[in-house]
């Protein structure tokens, strides 16, 4: 832990440290900083939120440098009597807009020279109530010409509610607008208002059901730096396991769903079928086929043995077979290729400018992924090499995911042959005294990228703040993007191929 | 073409046979059971995250359990959790599981009107609408339609259109946001209509229970034809539910 130049504090992924020892600085000097440090492209911002502190608003942003494993960490603040207006940085750095648009939304800020200053999610606990849901402000284009296409909230398919609108000359799309926030169950809120450590827990697991592991890993992480309880190397790699399985399992599922899209029957049954064995291994592993329970603070009640190790190598490797086979043929089956190929191209200067992350990120040409720069749990024994590709389209994101399915089973199979497991794992604790007035902020990277967590305790150790982030809030941008000048029969491949969260936006 | 073959032949026979004698293995967590006995029942309640766990009687709530299991590895003199899958009930009552009860979990036949049997026995189609869902009972409703579990094999079958649909199948707790666009969704089904809560969250909001950001009114107005406890139900427990109800 150090400071720079006093403009900002540097830390590392999970650290926690006084409220006190992060800078506050003046609007100015604090935007004048994170332009800095945003300048350069090996850093993008992982979180800019805003607390209620004393008679006014304190707001924290985290900037992760990733080739230094560094987190940035500034604030500034702003009393009630100076009045909710400050001047946007959005229009310099346009990663941020979403961030500003969330402090608007629920504390009233008004960024002055924000371009769309548009409520983000409906929050319960918006500072305007009589902000209405169905009166969303969606751009318009008069015209004679063309035409606008609304589709949802309720979609076609087992699938979770959204609000698109998309105008179009003919056939072509020339811009999407979505509007989410129908999932909005008030997660943030909820997790000041429970008391229990198990409670929490339950709730972080519920954030995005498909992504269990991923956020409840970072809800852990969280607890356990707060309340200082030390974790074994054990139980670390466990849980890197346990993510590593919950992205196969989704990545092979998408690979199918994919695949159903464009009606190629084949890859969508069989790669199907092999999503069953991972997650079905998951359930004999923790009870839950999509690893809820797997991960509880300060230890377990499933501990990782040598029996399941046995039985993850067996079926990795009737998985291996199946999909290897199956995978040769598909991948290069010149129909799929040819409606896959160009399709919702996000250039590496597009996916930049919004902040993208995670696997939208990498298949762009940017190597952003926690495991490897700000490694937690099992990756800092074990180092994970991200997959990198450049074009963008659905095709790689279509390809990255065959790629990340053979790179995690590589790493989990070279865990395995160099560790044994000994059933003497940690029992979760029941009750944790978190550190007082401190700040918390702990990363993980999940199927969909990185999946930020932070929070805030007050003088007695009581959560003040809550704060979570999924990485579809960065990336949802990515679609409306890479949809422009495309067919509007494009847009199911399109969307499937991101395969964003709904409710990890919403929370 | 012949590689398609080979492809086929080494993937072989995938899908579960008779999905209604189909055993998941522990341990998985499925209907539990309490064991009659003294215990400290002050400390189970204060346990449970979902304040599933009632006394006087001791008993536990299947539609408020998130099946995290905390009080079978607290208390496991006490309480276990078999790996009976089958939970879905249409009467919320059955769903309470009292001391000593070991028999299964199943519709009450009396409950059901011969008009649904009739229509719906040989093909039913269902609107699913997502308030709240955190994605993992939508992640299990597709499941139940792969290749494994082949719920199509009964006609039973997801549609886009609630004008199609024969009913209505509500994942998550019911958000404020959601709940205007799921009483239309309701509203647009043509009658008789089946009106059908699928996992924890939707059975009694779940975790989210005491969340502001709900609008649960519209269960007051809307009868329910099956409850399907889980957090998320296991494919198993959604398709044998829904046999339950229409065969």
């Amino acid at each position: 832990m150090k400071t720079d130049h006093k403009k900002y504090l540097i830390i590392s992924n999970s650290d926690s440290v006084r409220l006190d020892a992060i800078p506050v600085l003046p609007y100015a000097d604090f935007t004048a900083a994170v332009e800095t440090l945003l300048l350069k492209p090996e850093t993008h911002c992982v979180n800019y939120f805003a607390f209620p502190d004393h008679d006014g608003l304190k707001f924290i942003i985290c900037i992760a440098d990733d080739l230094q494993k560094e987190l940035c960490v500034l604030s500034h603040k702003q009393d009630a009597s100076g009045g909710r207006e400050l001047a946007s940085l959005t229009p310099r750095i346009p990663a941020l807009h979403l961030f500003e648009r969330e402090i608007h939304e629920n504390f009233g800020v008004f960024f002055t020279g924000h371009p769309w200053l548009k409520p983000l999610r409906y929050a319960q606990e918006r500072a305007d109530q009589a902000a209405d849901m169905n009166a969303y402000p969606f751009y318009r284009i008069d015209s004679e010409e063309l035409h606008e296409v609304s589709v949802g909230p309720v979609h076609a398919g087992i699938i979770e509610p959204g609000q698109f609108r998309f105008i179009c000359n003919g056939e072509n799309v020339l811009h999407l607008e979505i509007q989410l926030g129908y999932q909005h169950r008030g997660i943030e809120r909820l997790m000041l208002k429970k008391d229990g450590l198990l409670q929490r827990t339950i709730l972080a697991e519920s954030i995005a059901g498909d992504t269990a592991v991923g956020h409840s890993l970072a809800f852990a992480q969280v607890m356990e730096s707060l309340a200082g309880i030390p974790l074994s190397r054990q139980l670390a790699i466990e849980r890197a396991i346990a993510l590593e399985l919950e992205r196969i399992a989704i990545h092979i599922g998408d690979i199918a769903a994919l695949c159903t899209d464009i009606a190629y029957a084949l890859g969508a049954n069989i790669f199907g079928i092999l999503r069953t064995g991972i997650i079905n291994y998951t359930q004999s592993w923790c009870g839950n086929r999509l690893g809820k329970g797997m991960v509880r603070v300060g230890g377990t009640y499933h501990p990782f043995n040598e029996t399941l190790k046995k039985n993850l190598l067996d079926a990795l490797s009737s998985f291996e077979k199946m999909f290897v086979e199956l995978s040769h043929r598909a991948y290069k089956l010149p129909s799929v290729e040819n409606r896959f190929d160009d399709i919702g191209t996000l250039s590496e200067q597009q996916a930049r400018t919004i902040g993208a992350v995670g696997m939208v990120a990498r298949t762009t040409g940017i190597p952003r992924d926690i495991r490897m720069s700000h490694p937690f749990a099992g990756f800092k024994y074990y180092p994970y090499e991200p997959v990198v590709l450049s074009k963008g389209d659905v095709f790689s994101r279509f390809l990255l995911r065959r790629k990340e399915i053979k790179r995690s089973m590589a790493w989990i199979r070279d865990v395995l042959s160099h560790e044994t497991f000994d059933e003497a794992s940690e029992r979760p604790v029941t009750l944790a005294s978190l550190a007082p007035d401190s700040f918390c902020i702990s990363l993980t990277e999940g199927w969909r990228g990185e999946i930020c967590h932070c929070a805030v305790t007050g003088p007695s150790g009581d959560l003040r703040f809550y704060k979570v982030k999924d990485p579809s809030l960065h990336n949802w941008k990515a679609l409306e993007l890479s949809l422009r000048n495309l067919e509007i029969s494009d847009f199911p491949i399109n969307n499937k191929s991101y395969d964003l969260s709904y409710c990890g936006f919403d929370l | 073409m012949f590689d398609e073959i080979k492809i086929i032949r080494h993937n072989g026979r995938q899908f579960i046979p008779d999905p209604v004698t189909a055993v998941v293995p522990a341990p998985y967590r499925g209907r539990p059971e309490i064991r009659p006995g003294k215990t400290d029942e002050q400390a189970l309640v204060a346990l449970c995250p979902t304040g599933a766990i009632k006394t006087g009687p001791f008993r536990i709530d299947l539609a408020r359990c998130c099946f995290c299991g905390e009080c079978a590895f607290r208390f496991p003199e006490k309480v276990s959790f078999t790996n009976d899958h089958k939970l879905a009930t249409n009467d919320p009552e059955r769903l309470i599981i009292r001391e000593g009860q070991t028999e299964a979990i199943r519709c009450d036949q009396t409950r059901i009107a011969k008009q649904i049997k009739k229509m719906f026995g040989r093909s039913l189609k269902l609107r699913q609408v997502s308030a709240g869902g955190d994605n993992s009972a939508e992640f299990e409703l597709n499941a139940g339609g792969n290749a494994n579990f082949d719920m199509g094999r009964y006609g039973i079958e997801f549609v886009a259109s609630p004008r199609h649909a024969d009913g209505i199948l509500v994942t998550g707790p019911i958000t404020k946001n959601m709940a205007a666009a799921l009483q239309i969704a309701y509203d647009a089904v043509p009658a008789p209509k089946l009106f059908i809560l699928c996992g924890t969250d939707a059975l009694s909001g779940g975790i989210f229970a005491d969340s502001p950001a709900l609008d649960r009114s519209i269960l007051d107005k809307i009868p329910v034809d099956l409850y399907i406890p889980g957090n998320p139900p296991h494919p198993l427990t959604i398709i044998n539910g829904l046999l339950d109800l229409i065969s």
